[in-house]
């Protein structure tokens, strides 16, 4: 009975997940194709940025993936890799903040500029402060009984998951300056808090190794603790090169400049 | 040559040299032979620390010096030699400190296991600071040419 109610609320969840995903999958493409009538046109290849990382986020929340990371450790963890660092860079890549405020009417667009100037957002989007939420997020549920419990919990669940996909956004727009970022941090300064998280990765995956998160069975948390460390490896290493070549633009002597490229 | 550029190409050497043998250690001492092991029962935290610390540095260093040669190159500064003291440097650097304080300090794991490790703890450390002086050597010269210029 218990069993059968929390597996209706569960495709209830399910079914609301897919109907948000559906919007924004839809949504991105017509904002572009409107606004590109009044302004520049957009570029094409975003709308794929944005129709994959979407596509790699879903594919981590619903759907065979989903439920095969129920039961394996190796599944959750591919899982994460998807939803927590490479959807997040698609979706980062596809600058939805511009596209939104090219879109909204000029005083709601403004309203929302205040927001992300407004001083919660510059302590949010400081470097230090999404790693710790994202990599300590991490340190949290694997070293405490939350995984175990994540599994017993619909709503757990749920949550988790939204932090895991938010903490993972927020920590990319943080290192790399692709969106519209009206708090920027020196190139030093990301370099130092990237390495670091990524290191805060690298420890924690190498203690899943070592101490299972309950419930797994060792096997399983070794080859899972393999792809965290592996997986994180190529994420990383793309946000790495994408910030050294944001340097590389920026440092440019002056006979290199090309024109400035429209946004 | 100013100080200034000679101090980048020696600088992006380094971070080079510690890149890449971070990545050949991986690629053949992990993947390839299957000596090293990922983890070891007698690592202790501080080792697992400096471990990931380490290889997310030089995973950094690697596309980082590449991009300090492409700005060096389009400046039209770049130094091979003093550069490839730099790699040597770093090289010779990072095996020392991963041979003596990582393998032996930190016990984070041995070079290979089930065999006596003291030959390949010598060879490794040997090659190390050969690695270490050549690149010093390459330095001096370089040095030298740059104050009689």
């Amino acid at each position: 009975m218990n069993h059968s109610h929390t597996q209706m609320s569960g495709n209830s969840m399910e079914g609301i997940m897919m109907l948000f995903v559906l919007f924004l999958f839809v949504l991105y493409p017509l904002a572009a194709h409107w606004t590109s009538r009044r302004y520049q046109k957009w570029p094409m290849y975003r709308a794929v940025f944005w129709i994959s990382g979407i596509f790699v986020g879903a594919v981590a929340v619903v759907g065979p993936l989903a439920e095969f990371a129920h039961h394996s450790f190796p599944g959750h963890m591919l899982g994460h890799l998807l939803l927590g660092m490479l959807a997040p860079l698609l979706l980062v890549c596809a600058k939805p903040m511009t596209l939104l405020l090219r879109t909204l009417s000029v005083p709601v667009a403004r309203r929302v500029t205040r927001f992300l100037n407004s001083r919660p957002l510059r302590l949010l989007t400081n470097p230090a402060t999404a790693a710790l939420l994202n990599i300590g997020g991490l340190y949290l549920l694997y070293m405490t009984p939350l995984y175990p419990m994540m599994h017993e919990s619909l709503a757990l669940y749920v949550l988790i998951h939204l932090h895991v996909f938010g903490a993972g956004y927020l920590f990319t727009i943080s290192m790399i300056y692709m969106d519209v970022t009206p708090h920027r941090f020196s190139y030093w300064y990301r370099a130092i808090v990237l390495v670091l998280a990524l290191a805060g990765h690298k420890v924690l995956s190498k203690y899943i190794y070592a101490y299972p998160p309950g419930g797994v069975i060792r096997s399983e948390a070794e080859a899972g603790a393999r792809l965290m460390y592996y997986g994180g490896d190529l994420v990383d290493l793309v946000l790495i090169i994408i910030l050294c070549y944001h340097w590389y633009r920026a440092t440019a002597p002056r006979s290199h400049l090309k024109k400035s490229q429209p946004i | 040559m100013t100080r200034t550029y000679a101090r980048r190409n020696l600088g992006s050497g380094f971070l080079f040299g510690l890149g890449l043998i971070a990545f050949l250690d991986e690629v053949m001492f992990h993947q390839l032979l299957g000596w090293h092991h990922f983890y070891d029962k007698s690592t202790t935290s501080v080792g697992l620390f400096s471990d990931g610390l380490f290889h997310a540095f030089s995973w950094f260093a690697t596309v980082a010096a590449l991009f300090l040669v492409a700005d060096l190159r389009r400046r039209q500064t770049f130094w091979l030699m003093r550069w490839i003291s730099g790699v040597l440097i770093g090289v010779g650097v990072f095996q020392l400190y991963d041979g003596l304080v990582q393998h032996k300090v930190f016990r984070l794991h041995q070079i290979r296991y089930e065999v006596d490790i003291l030959p390949y703890d010598i060879i490794w450390n040997t090659s190390a600071t050969l690695i270490l002086c050549l690149g010093l050597v390459l330095f001096m010269k370089t040095n030298r040419r740059m104050e009689e210029e």
